[in-house]
This record gives C-alpha cells, sequence and structure tokens, in this order.
C-alpha cells in the first residue's frame, strides 16, 4: 500500500461508505456531550422520533456553565441552571452516561475525555465543541462539530465528512526550560496565522513534540483550531501507551495487548507524502504573550507591541491598529511593561496537573503583586483538583494570593459567574483572545502556565525563563 | 431544511478580518436551549451600545448606528460580504442561526473557518467563497452604490450582478444538492443503515476495547 499519513490511516480505518463525490460517511466511535451545544440536537432526535444509534460510545459532562464556587448552592443564574438540567434530563431520557455537577469525575469536556481513558488511539472522537482537536494528541482522529452535527452523529453513528489536506508542522530541537507546549502553540499561531490550517488535518511532528508529554500534547492539539485546522495529531508512542495505561475506560489484559499491537501502526509512514510541511526551530520558541484580539497577533516575551503602521496589508494594518484601541495599548510598548488586572489559570488548554505543577512552581514562596485584583486557578476536573491537593498545590497558590476553584470552563468564556468586567486586562491561559470572549470589553492575553503565574506574582508579564 | 434555490438581496459589507463566532454570537446568548429567535443578538456587541442578556426585547436598546447593520441602506439586507477567514473561532451553531434567523442566508468571503462553513450548509444558508481580488471589487461596488444588490443562483452556480456582470462561484455537488432540495441528512445517511451496521460488527471484531463491556 502507498505511504500514508496518519490521518490517511485514520480516515482509511473509518470510512463506511465513500460517496465518490470527495466525502464519505465516517463511522464515529467517540461523543461527547456538554450542555451549551446539545439541548437542540435532543429536541430535533424527539421530534423526529429517533433514539441514539449507540449508547455506549456517547459521554456527557456540564462544564460551560458549572459555578466555580459555592457547589452546594448549585447554578444561581436561572438560565444557565435550565442548559445543565437539559442536559441532565436528556441524558436520563435516553440513557447516555453523564458525569453530573458534584461528581470528582466531572470537569471540562475535553479534560476529562482523555483522562477517563475515553479517548483512545485510533477512535474517532467528536463533541459540539472547535476545542475537540485537543484529543488528537492520541493519535485519534478528534474534531469539532455543530449542533446539527451532534443530532446526526446520536441518530447514525457517522459524520459526512469531506477528507481534509495534510499539514505537518515539524519542530525540531528542545524547547528551552520555561517554555512549554502553549509557547510552542502560540508560536505555530504566530508563523502560520489563524487561517493557516483552514481546511488541513495538523500533525505536529519532531523532536520537540516527541519530548513533549500527554499534557503538552493536548496542549498543542488543542490550539490547532486556533491556527484554523479542526485536527491536530500527534502520533502514538510510549508516552501515550504510559498515560493511558491504567485508565478506567482502557482497555485491560488482553484487550490492551492487542490495541497496543493495533496502536503502533498509529504514525506517519517515513515516505508519507503532506500537501505542506511547516518547520520551526523549537529551541529558539520563547516565551509568547498575545497583544492583539487574535490568537495570531502574538509576540515573544522580549517584543514590543507591533506598529499597525510598520504593515503593508491595509486590511490587517486596520485590524491590528482596532486591536490596539480594543486592548488599551500602544504600538512600540514592551510586553514586559503591560500589567494585567487578572490572572486565570484554567481551560481545556492549561487546566491539567502539569500545567498547575508549573505555576506553583513559580509562585511557591511568593505573594501576587499588589495591583493583581484577582488571581484564579480553575482545575480541569474533579480529579485533577485531588490529585493537586493530595500534592499541596493548593496551598501553595492559596498562600501566594490565588483562589482556588472547582473545575469548569470558567473564565475561559464566562458563562458562568466568573466574566471580566469591562477594560479589565486578563494574563489568561486560555486559548481566545476575541473581544468580549472572557467579559464584555474585557482584555485577554494568551499566555502558558509559567507565564501567568509570574505575571501574577510580578505585577507585570515577565519572561518565565528568567523567573 | 429550507430548500435554497436562488435569493436575491441587498448586500451588506462587514470590512474586517477574522469575525469570529463570539462576535457573531456572544456566549451570553447561547443558553438558550431553542434554535431560534438569536437573529436579535447577531453582532449584538457591535450593534448595541449597552451590553445584550439573553431573553431581553432590544427593540428599545441604544443602537450604535455606526455599525453598517444598522445603517438604514442596509436594512433588509440577506446578503453579507465580508473579509478572510469568516466565522473563525468556536463550533457553535448558534452563529448560523443568528445570521439565518436575522435573514441572512448567503455570505460572500474569500475564506471562512471551517466548521462555520459547514454548519451553514445545514441551516440553509450558503457560503460563497471568492478570490480576494473579487471581494475587494465587491467591497467598493458596494460601498460606492445605495441599494446594491446581487441575486444568487445556486442551481447555475452563479451570481448576477448590476448591468448584466455574472460571477461563477463553487460549490460541491453534495452540498449544493442538499440544499437545493432541502433535504435531511439524517434521512440521507440512515438509508445507508445497513452499511453502518455491517462496518460497526467488523470494528466490534478488530477493536472491542472501543465498545463498552469488554473488560
Ligand atoms: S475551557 Fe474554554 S475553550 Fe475549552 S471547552 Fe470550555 S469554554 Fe471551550
Amino acid at each position: 500500500m502507498a505511504a500514508r499519513t496518519l490521518y490517511d490511516k485514520l480516515w482509511d480505518d473509518h470510512v463506511v461508505r465513500d460517496a465518490g463525490d470527495g466525502t464519505a460517511l465516517l463511522y464515529i466511535d467517540r461523543h461527547l456531550l456538554h450542555e451549551v451545544t446539545s439541548p437542540q440536537a435532543f429536541e430535533g432526535l424527539r421530534m423526529a422520533g429517533r433514539s441514539p444509534w449507540r449508547l455506549d460510545a456517547n459521554l456527557a459532562v456540564a462544564d460551560h456553565n458549572v459555578p466555580t464556587l459555592g457547589l452546594e448552592h448549585g447554578i444561581t443564574d436561572p438560565v444557565s441552571r435550565v442548559q445543565v438540567e437539559t442536559l441532565d434530563q436528556n441524558c436520563a431520557d435516553f440513557g447516555i452516561e453523564e458525569f453530573r455537577m458534584g461528581d470528582p469525575r466531572q470537569g471540562i469536556v475535553h479534560v476529562i475525555g482523555p483522562e477517563q481513558g475515553a479517548t483512545l488511539p485510533g477512535m474517532t472522537v467528536v463533541c459540539g465543541d472547535s476545542h475537540t482537536s485537543t484529543h488528537g494528541a492520541f493519535g485519534a482522529l478528534a474534531y469539532g462539530i455543530g449542533t446539527s452535527e451532534v443530532e446526526h452523529v446520536l441518530a447514525t453513528q457517522c459524520l459526512q465528512q469531506k477528507k481534509a489536506r495534510n499539514l505537518l508542522i515539524q519542530v525540531d530541537g528542545v524547547l528551552a526550560a520555561g517554555v512549554s507546549a502553549k509557547d510552542l502553540a502560540l508560536a505555530v499561531i504566530a508563523k502560520i496565522g489563524t487561517a493557516g490550517g483552514t481546511g488541513c488535518a495538523i500533525e505536529f511532528g519532531g523532536e520537540a513534540v516527541r519530548g513533549l508529554s500527554m499534557e503538552g500534547r493536548m496542549t498543542l492539539c488543542n490550539m490547532a483550531i486556533e491556527a484554523g485546522a479542526r485536527v491536530g495529531l500527534v502520533a502514538v508512542d510510549d508516552v501515550t501507551l504510559g498515560y493511558l495505561a491504567g485508565r478506567p475506560f482502557s482497555p485491560v489484559g488482553e484487550q490492551w495487548d492487542r490495541a497496543v499491537t493495533a496502536w503502533s501502526e498509529l504514525h506517519s509512514d517515513p515516505e508519507a507524502q503532506f500537501d505542506r510541511v511547516v518547520k520551526l526551530d523549537g529551541g529558539a520558541v520563547a516565551p509568547q504573550v498575545s497583544w492583539g484580539t487574535s490568537p495570531e497577533l502574538v509576540v515573544a516575551v522580549t517584543d514590543r507591541v507591533p506598529d499597525p503602521a510598520a504593515e503593508p496589508d491595509p486590511s490587517r494594518s486596520e485590524a491590528m491598529q482596532r486591536a490596539l484601541d480594543y486592548m488599551g495599548l500602544k504600538a512600540g510598548t514592551p510586553i514586559v511593561e503591560i500589567a494585567p488586572d487578572i490572572v486565570f489559570i484554567g481551560s481545556c488548554t492549561n487546566s491539567r496537573i502539569e500545567d498547575l505543577r508549573a505555576a506553583a512552581e513559580i509562585v511557591r514562596g511568593r505573594q501576587v503583586a499588589p495591583g493583581i485584583k484577582q488571581a484564579l486557578v480553575v482545575p480541569g476536573s474533579g480529579l485533577i483538583k485531588r490529585q493537586a491537593e493530595s500534592e499541596g498545590l493548593d496551598r501553595l497558590f492559596m498562600d501566594a494570593g490565588f483562589e482556588w476553584r472547582s473545575p469548569g470552563c470558567s473564565m475561559c468564556l464566562a458563562m458562568n459567574e466568573d466574566p471580566l468586567e469591562p477594560g479589565q486586562r486578563c494574563a489568561s491561559t486560555s486559548n481566545r483572545n476575541f473581544e468580549g470572549r472572557q467579559g464584555v470589553g474585557g482584555r485577554t492575553h494568551l499566555v502558558s502556565p509559567a507565564m501567568a503565574a509570574a505575571a501574577a506574582i510580578a505585577g507585570h508579564f515577565v519572561d518565565s525563563r528568567e523567573f | 431544511m429550507e430548500a435554497f434555490t436562488e435569493f436575491e438581496s441587498v448586500v451588506v459589507p462587514l470590512d474586517r478580518v477574522n469575525v469570529d463566532t463570539d462576535a457573531i454570537i456572544p456566549k451570553q446568548f447561547l443558553k438558550s436551549i431553542k434554535r431560534s429567535g438569536f437573529g436579535k443578538n447577531l453582532f449584538d456587541e457591535w450593534r448595541y451600545l449597552d451590553i445584550g442578556e439573553p431573553d431581553q426585547a432590544c427593540s428599545g436598546r441604544p443602537l450604535n448606528r455606526d455599525f453598517v447593520l444598522n445603517q438604514p441602506r442596509y436594512q433588509g439586507a440577506g446578503i453579507l460580504l465580508a473579509r478572510d477567514n469568516f466565522g473563525c473561532g468556536s463550533s457553535r451553531e448558534h452563529a448560523v442561526w443568528a445570521l439565518a434567523d436575522y435573514g441572512i442566508r448567503v455570505v460572500i468571503a474569500p475564506s471562512f473557518a471551517d466548521i462555520f462553513f459547514n454548519n451553514c450548509f445545514k441551516n440553509g444558508v450558503l457560503p460563497i467563497m471568492l478570490a480576494g481580488a473579487l471581494v475587494d471589487e465587491l467591497f467598493i461596488e458596494v460601498n460606492g452604490t445605495p441599494g446594491y444588490g446581487l441575486k444568487v443562483d445556486l442551481r447555475a452556480r452563479q451570481i448576477l450582478g448590476p448591468g448584466g456582470r455574472i460571477i461563477p462561484f463553487d460549490v460541491d455537488d453534495h452540498n449544493r444538492h442538499r440544499l437545493l432540495h432541502g433535504l435531511d441528512d439524517i434521512a440521507l445517511t440512515l438509508e445507508h443503515a445497513e452499511e453502518i451496521r455491517a462496518y460497526e460488527a467488523q470494528r466490534r471484531d478488530r477493536a472491542p476495547w472501543l465498545f463498552r463491556g469488554v473488560n
């Protein structure tokens, strides 16, 4: 057989029916659901008198609207409450497994899938959420879908898909100490732009990617969507297997052995042809800070806020100026002179145990600067929260002046009670810095957990390599 | 789904790159469990001067008169002319529901984000990709011509402009067919239920660990 990329293999393996017009019907192994994009899908099923095709492929969790404080009082916002209750009801009615609020396994959908071993190599994984690309870190074909497709998967266990092109992002070299997968993700977006991966499945390869933990690989694949690609992928290796062994949904015994044999194929063949290859020197990546309202508007912490006047493309120049106005920044300002009001460590990009450890290491024995109005840590799941507490990370954070919250999406998009106020500036480990994303008028700077923690201590951005 | 064959309307220009789905429909409106009623909150933060809340009547809210959608010459527009990477960001189909509910049936741009592009076809909205230079031209014409309208003919894959101008566009056969006939995707897929079952059976043999209850 001709040499194939990892994406080609995953695709071929899931074709139920090739329509012959460039699209295929793909089988879906895992469907993750959350409360925001599923109610209309369940309603659609009911209206058409249909039932789910295969219950055990589905796993549901509430995350976006979940409060991170005072869980015992439930959700106070009635509109948010109805949405979560609707998910509970739908899952109960149709017989879909759900981790409800209060269950220690509850958390952000893209954190709990891998944590449970519900995301496995070789799977197709979909969810009504664009950051489903996260799960590609396991060598799974994972992508976000809209609500109509959620309904379609529920009813048919399949999706009609058009095959994407293959893009390899090869990161050679070794990341410097204090530089993380988040910095790499932002550096990739800075290089190829937020539309750079449109129509593509991105495979991340090279020494620097192989050197990442599963947490780091998830961070990288998580932000593939910010580079325009629905799919991010990393080949399966021992790091993948080490992470998955013993997880609740992972196979055991003879099944595990069979699975490991099957998974050993999940890499691109050496001679596989990619439609495009982009190379980066991992050793040259510096900690990144976004300064604008699109993830591609990002520079190294050692840089200054760019000047729109220096941008030749008028449409881009105008967008840069609009971003500066919105962000309340002046061209030429050194990044290290920007002082956030709020620090947020959390989201499906950076709320895993390794992220919390990296941030905790920085705050250990130090104090949040007086200028910081609020510093939040929101673990990605109840199990991560427990793990962190067993390591004493919660004390490190709280002693330094951080708030230690319960799991959920929280300030990443602020559908719960954790929004920014208009004009507030946030150092955030989340993935989107769009206007209003973290609250109407809120200003987001995307950074790594170490960079966010360091900014909280210093009161302004500082280079995490030197902190 | 409502079928789409031809559509003629005034064009409204939105001259920004990277318009994201958070801008198209801000998060607070995603709390709705319905599919309808999002049109009044389309581009909420750009359209109104106050902060919008879900379930709020919008008729009395202060309008941002500078925003194109609020300008008298673009009232009733059903074709949106946009820039690169339109619809980037989240997978929220609410963005398309908001556009459709407002009355937008066609979006023309040099490029679209993948998930948004896909979501459009599920809701009877036609996204049309045209070359950047052509979109530049259209922006100039729309801005310079009050009441500028276009007619989109999906059957012929053509946009008809003033003065007999014809702009051909590409749309893949699969999506075109579904849109022209307003087909129900799920019903179409279920026609292949036997094939899905057969696939599932061999998958269960090859990878039983993907099916719960095997451990
Ligand atoms: S953490 Fe943020 S990006 Fe991730 S699923 Fe939640 S809202 Fe979406």
